[in-house]
This record gives structure tokens, sequence and C-alpha cells, in this order.
């Protein structure tokens, strides 16, 4: 498995080079700064995945308006200064048309007043509110905010009258920050948060915490803001001390790894999450079905992996990029950010985006589907 | 009551894993005055290899034995190739040698395997055990009783077999050793030997408990190195109950007073303690020559 | 007296270096990486006075490093102070920090200091994230730029000359310093605790000198990388950021003020040439860390001047 690997990312590595020296005169340039290794390789890594797999189909199949694209992918290992060196090089250096960049939110806030500056379009994949509202004229996201996951769970525990709740969040930015946002809805949603407790981003136990949760009185439900393992080892304790009342976890869950990691424990958690994660449960008169099923198989195929939803979300940020310069018929970068600010009805894994002048995120409510698993698998609640 | 035994039975259990990773510690720093940063790697090691055979279709036995075996290797070949031709430098130098080999296993590690957290099922089942209220995972009942066997089987070889002997007058006197015809060398290569095996085990015994992913090195070392500087570099003793109390600090810390500072918690008390006792708890005062 | 000459000497140089530099760099990204590899070299030549000249390892450096980042970040955001203010006073508080923890800690020595000093580092990372209403916890916070008599300091070329300035100055300061008695007294205590002590070195004091001074360097350094990026994180004053900066000093030269830059060039530069390697790049450069410290075990500037002494008849 391990030299397969080697010799899949190779061949990919020869592929995405082959491409860009055969039309070494007239490319598109994209570049990339993720977070493939450090802590935040878990959104990095399958990002630069399915950023170097489909570049390389686009390629093979003609490139943007009979241009090649050259890509250009660094990797920042999660740290914000190292983010800005290298979106600097990719804009003085490497001269790129256009950037896919920032995997977290601090990456992404590091990024993006150089893509201002320098007047490229930048499409973010950071989680927080922040990397896109408010409103900058370059800068365009494609994951939901946090803000709306949070939403999306509060609206089913109001469906299910459970309005005392209890947080356990990870101290890393991403739970740190969906905390932040879902207490700004508490009232909106009636939602009463009893307790909370945090965790550490690399912590191996959380019993104690849980514990804490367990003794506190008329705790209807627990809701984890959190990403990477800890979720999964929350979901393992929270069995382990026979605690029974729902569960609900983040759409930083956003892959099957979940629930490989959390086994049996995982039975009956719930947690918002993008079409993606249940693609061929959908109805077939779905319009999402046949773009999330290509992409899993795509993906699956490629990778021996299973998908997730953050490989998703560069998925729709490169073919957002790709739709708008073939609408803007150049890579010219004013045309191109025009072009991206007027998606309309693009069917993306992570949902239908309707970019405005005002909205560059584009995603609704709607987006977000919400989740339960039973036996080992997803269900789409009804 | 059953709150303060289940913090106390997550203490042992994260404890023990400290305890493990700050013995790799004081065994080789006992024998060379390295202090290996890579220690964390041997763990991770445990843990993947292990992962990665039995994916393969390798049965649990067999896949840990493999892993212990290429742990062992690791460990072989980061002192022949690296650790013993810089003999002779000094202290800082051999920390960012081991500091470089960390980066380099957890890159190959990244490349070799993936980059994805992976688990192991436990020996002993899932069900947790009820103790007074707390409910105890058997597989952590088995991470402590190994702790304990591989303490007392240290201490048999170091006391009771020739070659354990010649280690321990290694630690205490490196030239005097190698005047009694000790080749001394030889027994920093068998701590980095017995360092990666002990590494690797504990990798491979607390993957179901904690998960496992190529880069779950750089905190064990971390809470490793203080766990051993807080029972006194170079005993043990020290380093196993070291590992014990920053786990039990760290648990009873989240469970009593706050979760976002457990952390903290912990290294008060490390740095209290060394205030009070600058050689940690066991730790032997050391003449300096002149 | 040869060590001084040699000291002064890399001063001289670094000096032309940073002068001559401006004529050979071709883009603003190649002026980002060398006021990079200043701010670092501050930093490192902070922490080199601490380890290579009083021979104390400290683990939590970028602690101080996060001091002096969070004031220019949380001063004038929250508190209205300038940014050049908030510049000095950032410099004050963390050596304020070294000379109160200095005492106790210092008492220490080898792996223990080493182990204590990591623990204040964690102590002061932990503070950055956890405070968030005050410093935007583990997303960091947006830093507002330098207003210096009206000029606003931003982009590579101005941060060049500022980053590179400060950086001769403490050079030349540093280099002084070793050549006072204070620097003789420190090089004592490195060579050995014991016999300094009996040729009456009044250690605690020198130690303490050296801690303070290396925390300020620190700080500015801090404070400069948030100035210059704009913003700041809890990384920061992280771990790895200390072994880092330990692992800079090393590699270029325990004890040498030209090492301190070269050690920090080093670790600044290889990450951008690496990107070459793809997915191996971490594997080249845990090699590359290996291998230089095997060959020039005493760092990389010291190692290769004894080797030309040597080649000399």
């Amino acid at each position: 498995m391990g030299t397969l690997h080697v010799a899949a990312a190779a061949a990919l590595t020869t592929l995405v080079f082959a491409g860009a020296t055969t039309a070494a005169n007239a490319e598109v340039k994209i570049g990339a700064v993720l977070s493939a290794t450090g802590p935040a390789s878990f959104l990095g890594d399958p990002e630069k995945k399915t950023l170097e797999m489909y570049v390389a189909d686009i390629n093979a199949k003609g490139g943007i308006n009979g241009q090649q694209i050259k890509l250009f992918v660094y990797d920042d290992g999660g740290d914000p200064n190292q983010a800005r060196t290298f979106g600097t090089r990719l804009i003085e250096e490497d001269k790129v048309d256009a950037l896919l960049a920032g995997s977290t939110t601090a990456t992404t806030m590091a990024i993006i007043p150089l893509a201002e500056e320098a007047k490229t379009p930048l499409i973010n994949f950071a989680g927080a509110v922040q990397a896109v509202y408010p409103v900058k004229p370059w800068n365009f996201k494609t994951p939901h905010t946090d803000l709306m996951a949070c939403e999306k769970i509060f609206e089913d525990l109001k469906k299910r009258n459970l309005t005392k709740i209890a947080m356990i969040s990870g101290t890393d930015a991403f739970g740190k920050s969906m905390h932040d946002q879902c207490k700004t809805v508490t009232t909106k949603y009636g939602i009463d948060v009893l307790h909370e407790e945090t965790y550490g981003p690399r912590d191996s136990d959380m019993t104690p915490q849980l514990t804490n949760i367990k003794g506190k009185a008329g705790v209807q439900a627990v809701v984890n803001p959190g990403f990477g393992q800890g979720p999964a080892i929350v979901t393992r304790n929270y069995r382990q001390l026979g605690i029974t009342v729902p569960l609900y976890e983040s759409h930083g869950v956003g892959s099957k790894q979940y629930i490989d990691l959390a086994g049996a424990a995982a039975e009956g958690v719930r947690l918002p999450a993008a079409a993606l994660l249940v693609a061929e449960k959908l109805p077939d008169n779905d319009p999402q079905k046949k773009v999330v099923v290509d992409y899993k198989k795509t993906y699956e195929a490629k990778t021996g992996q299973p998908v997730s939803t953050f490989g998703g979300h560069m998925y729709d940020g490169l073919m957002i990029l790709v739709d708008a310069m073939k609408r803007a018929g150049s890579a010219d970068k004013a045309k191109v950010r025009n072009e991206i600010e007027k998606t309309r009805g693009f069917m993306g894994t992570g949902g239908v985006v309707n970019m405005s002048p005002t909205d560059h995120l584009g995603l609704d409510l709607s987006a977000f589907r919400m989740l339960e698993i039973k036996n080992g698998d997803w269900t789409l609640v009804q | 009551m059953p709150e303060f035994l289940q913090f106390l039975a997550s203490g042992l259990t994260v404890g023990a894993i400290y305890a493990l990773v700050a013995l790799g510690f004081t065994l080789i720093y006992n024998a060379s005055d390295v202090i290996n940063f890579a220690q964390g790697e041997f763990v991770m090691l445990g843990g993947m290899v292990t992962v990665f055979a039995t994916a393969a279709g390798v049965p649990l036995p067999l896949a840990a034995l493999i892993a212990i075996v290429a742990t062992v290797l690791v460990g072989l070949a980061l002192h022949r190739f690296a650790i013993a031709p810089a003999r002779g430098a000094s202290a800082v130098t051999l920390i960012i040698i081991t500091i470089g080999a960390s980066i380099l296993l957890r890159g190959l590690a990244a490349v070799i395997f993936d980059k994805r957290f992976h688990s192991l099922p436990p020996i002993a089942g899932n069900k947790p055990l009820l103790v007074g209220g707390a409910a105890i995972l058997p597989q952590s009942i088995i991470v402590l009783a190994a702790t304990a066997v591989i303490v007392v089987l240290l201490w048999a070889l170091m006391t009771r077999t020739l070659i354990g002997k010649a280690l321990l007058a290694t630690a205490a006197n490196r030239l005097a050793a190698r005047l009694v015809g000790i080749d001394t060398g030889r027994m920093v290569g068998l701590s980095f030997v017995v360092s990666a095996a002990i590494g690797a085990i504990g990798g491979i015994l607390v993957t179901p408990i904690t998960l496992t992913s190529y880069d779950v090195g750089t905190l064990l070392a971390l809470k490793g190195f203080a766990a051993a500087m807080l029972g006194g570099m170079g005993s043990p003793l020290g380093a196993v109950l070291g590992g014990l109390i920053v786990g039990l600090l760290e648990a009873f810390g989240a469970g009593y007073v706050s979760s976002a500072y457990k952390d903290a918690i912990a290294f008060l008390v490390i740095l209290d303690v060394l205030f009070v006792m600058p050689h940690g708890l066991f730790g032997r005062a050391g003449v300096e020559r002149v | 007296m040869v060590a001084a000459l040699q000291t002064r000497a890399g001063v001289m140089l670094l000096a032309v270096i940073i002068l001559l530099l401006p004529l050979v760099l071709p883009s603003p990204f190649y002026f980002r990486i060398a006021t990079l590899v200043f701010i670092f070299a501050l930093a490192v030549l902070g922490l080199n006075l601490l380890m290579g000249f009083a021979g104390q390892v400290s683990l939590g450096h970028a602690g101080f490093f996060g001091i002096g980042a969070y004031a220019v970040a949380v001063g004038p955001t929250h508190w209205g102070i300038p940014s050049w203010a908030a510049l000095i006073l950032g410099a004050v508080a963390a050596g304020l920090l070294a000379f109160l923890v200095g005492r106790p800690i210092l008492r220490l020595r080898g792996h223990y200091l080493a182990v204590a000093t990591l623990g204040m580092g964690l102590l002061i990372a932990m503070v950055l994230t956890n405070e968030a209403q005050l410093t935007g916890g583990p997303d960091g916070m947006p830093v507002p730029r330098l207003d210096l008599f009206g000029w606003r300091v931003r982009g590579a070329m101005p941060w060049y000359w500022v980053s590179g300035v400060t950086l001769a100055i403490a050079a030349w300061l540093a280099a002084n310093l070793l050549d006072s008695p204070t620097g003789r007294a420190l090089r004592a205590i490195h060579d050995s605790e014991t016999a300094a002590s009996v040729l009456g070195i009044d250690l605690a004091r020198y130690k303490l000198t050296a801690f303070v001074l290396s925390a300020v360097y620190g700080a500015i350094a801090g404070a400069y990388l948030a100035l210059f990026d704009g913003l700041v994180t809890p990384a920061t004053a992280g771990f790895l950021r200390s072994i880092e900066f330990v692992s800079m000093a090393v590699l270029g030269g325990l004890g040498s003020i030209l090492g301190s830059v070269v050690g920090a060039t080093l670790l600044v530069v290889l990450p951008q040439a690496l990107t070459v390697f793809h997915d191996y790049e971490h594997i080249v450069l845990g090699l590359i860390m290996i291998v230089f410290m095997v060959f020039l075990r005493a760092g990389i500037v010291p190692s290769l001047a004894a080797l030309a002494v040597r080649r000399k008849p």
C-alpha cells in the first residue's frame, strides 16, 4: 500500500510536469499554498491530492481555452508566516494568474492581503466566517462556514426538543472558532449551554472532561466542535463512560475515517455534512448526486483512501475557477475575478453555489445535510 | 468518588504512555548523555508499522513483532549512522542530530505510510470494566501492566546480567568503563536498541486507545522529556514515576480545575519541583569535573 | 584576543553584506526572504548570547518572541498604544519577565534548565491561545502597520532596511559585550561553571544578564515579524519555533555572531529551496541537519573557520 502510494504520487507529479513542459509558451498558472503536513494535514493532504489529480485530468483533456495549466503547489506546514512567504513567492516569482490557497483560517488570513494587493483572484478553503466576511473584492471561499454548521445542529436540536446542551470543543482554531460562532446563535434557537469543556488538539484521553459533563444534571445533548482525531476519541470515551444523551459532531468530521476510528461508539452520532459523504445514498433525482458520486469514485480510485469533504472543497474551488476562466475566455485576472463573482447555480460537492458582489461564498443552509451514523455508515436524517 | 476514580484511571493510562517515552529518554541518556528527541518517533513507528502490516493481512501478533523489529533496526541505524559518527560532539550538537532524525523519520512515515489517523483493535475488547462507578477500558489495564513488566525486566537486566552491569558502568563513568574493558560504543548502541523496543511496544499497546499517525511523536517526546526531567534524568524509576505524575496532573487538572489550562498545571508543578529539587525527584547531583 | 578580532570582522562582514545585498536581490520575494533571515537571526543572536556564550540551553525562547509579537498586536488594537511604543514595551516586558523568572530558573543546570525554559515557553503560548478576547485565540489576530514619524513601514523593501540595520546594531552590541569584562565572565561560565565560580565570578548575575538580553533580542525580533507579516498566531510562541531557534543557533555555530546569521539563513532558505523535492522535502531537511551536525559538529561558521586556520601554513 505504501509503495503503491509513492508510485501513484510519483506518476501524478510526472504527469503534472509533463503537462507543463509541453505547453511552455501558452499556459495558465495556478498557485496553491496548502497545509499538506503539520497539524492541519487532515485538511491540506486531501486538498493537495484532489488538486493535482484534477489538474492532470484537465490538462489531459486539452486544458483551459486551449492552454495547459501549470500548477505550483507549496506546503506551509500550517504556519501562517510560511504561508505568507509562499504566497509572496507565487505572486512575485511564479507570477500565477490565480490562487487556490489557505487550508486553515490562520494561513488564509495571511494570504488574503497578498491577493488583494496583487489583484489576483483567490479561492480559499478556511472554515471560519472571517475568511469571507466582510467581503473583499478578490477573495472567495468554498467551504461552508462554522456558523452554518452550528445553525444546522441547533435546528435539529430544536426539532427534537433538546434545548439544554453541553459543549466539548477542541482548543485548536477550528474548534475554538466554531464554539464561538455557536455561542452567537444560542438565543436565536433557544438553546441553553449548561456546561463547557475543552481539549487540546493532540490529547489522547477526554474522559475527565466527559466525566464532568456526565455529572452535570439536565444536559439533554452534547455538541463537539472539533476536527482531526479528537472527535473520534471523544466519541469513544463518550460510550466508555456510558453517556446516553445524543452526541452531535461537527462538519470537521468530514470523512468515513471518523467511523473507522470511533468504531461501534459512533452509532447514533449526528452531524451536519456535505452531501458528498452520502453520495450513493442520495435519491436519484437529487441534482447534486452526479457530481458527488463522480468525485467520490475518482478520488477513492486514485488515492485508495476514503473521500473527505475537505478534498471536495478543493474540487469546488478548482472547478469554479476553471469555469470562470473559460467564461472569461482568458486568464486575465480582473476578468476572471468578475466571472467568479458571477458564478450562479454551480453544482459542487459542497452544495449549490450562487455568488454575488455581496456574497463570496454563495452557499446557504440547504448545502448541509443532517446525517446520523447507523450500522457503521452514514444515513440521511429526514 | 466515581469521578475521582475515573480521573485516576485516565491519568494512569496517559501517564503510562509518558512513562514509557521517559524511560526511553533515560536509557539513552544514561549510556551516552544524548537527549534523543526522536524517541517519540519510535512510538509512532511501533503503532504505524503494526497498523500497515495488519492492513496487509499479517496477523496482529506477527505484525506487532515486525513493528518491534523494524523500530529496533531504525534505532540501530540512527545510532550507527548519526550518533556514532558524531562521537565526542557536544550535547547540543547531538540533540540537533536527533531533532534532524525526528524530522527525517516523520517525513519518511508520511511518504511510506500516509498522513491519516489509524487505530488498532484492542486486545481484550472494548467493553469497559466498572470499578467503583468508574468505567475503565481493559486496554488501559494492559498498558499499565505492560509498563510494570517492562520496568521489572529492565531492572533484572540491569542488576542480574553482565551486559546490564556493563551498561550501568557505562552510565556511571564512561572512561572507567572503557578502562575495565567495556566496549562503551556497543553499550550506547544497545541503549538505542532497548529504547527503540520499549517505544515500539508502547506504540503498539496505546494505539487502540490514543490512535496514531505519522506525526504523534513530537508531542510524546515533549511530554516524555518533561516527565523524565521531573523524575530526575538518569533514574529509570524516576522516569516511570515522572510519567505517571504528569499524566495524573493532566487528568485531575482537566477534571477538577480547567481543561483549557491542564497542560499549564502539569508544567507549573514541574517548575515548582525543579525549583525545590534542581535534579528532579530521583536524580543525583552530578559533580562537574574541572 | 583572536576571537575578539574574528567577532569584529564578522560584524563588519555582516554590515557589508546587508548594504550590498539589495544590489543582487531580483524581486520583493527575495527581499522578504532576506528580511525573514534578519528577523530570525536577531532572535537567534539573542539565544546565542545565552547558549553560546553563557552555555545555558533554552527550549522556550519563542515565548519571548511571542511576547514581542503580541505586544505590537494587542497594544495598538486594544489599548491604543502606538506601535513603536508597544514594541519598546514588549521588549521591556520580555526583559522584565526574564529577570523575574531568571533567578530561580538559572539555578538549574543543563537539561533541567532546558525543561524549565520549555515549561515557561509553553505557559506563555498557552496564555496566548486561551485568552482569546485579548489575543484572538488560536486563529491569532491582525497587527496594525507600523508608523514611524508619519512614514508607514510596509512591504519587503522598507522592512529589509529596518530589520537589517537592527541586526547590524544588535550584532555590534553583542560583539562589544563579549569584549567587555562581562563577556569574558560569560565565556568562563561556558567553559566551566565550577571553575568560573572558584575564580570569584558572580555566576548568577552574569547568567541573568545574558538571559535578560536574549529575551529582549527575542521580543524585538518577534515584534518585527508580527509587524512585517501583519498578523500573529500562537504558533509564533510555540514549542516548534523554540526548537527551530535552537537548531538555527547550533547549526550556525554556538558562540559565533556570524553563525547566528548563517544558521537562520540555512533554515529560512531551505524550505524554499526544498520545494523541488515535493513530498520528500522533510526527509531531505532532516538529512541535511544530521549531515551538517555530524561533519561540522561545532556548527558551520566555527568549524569552517577552524578548517581555514588549519589550512594556513
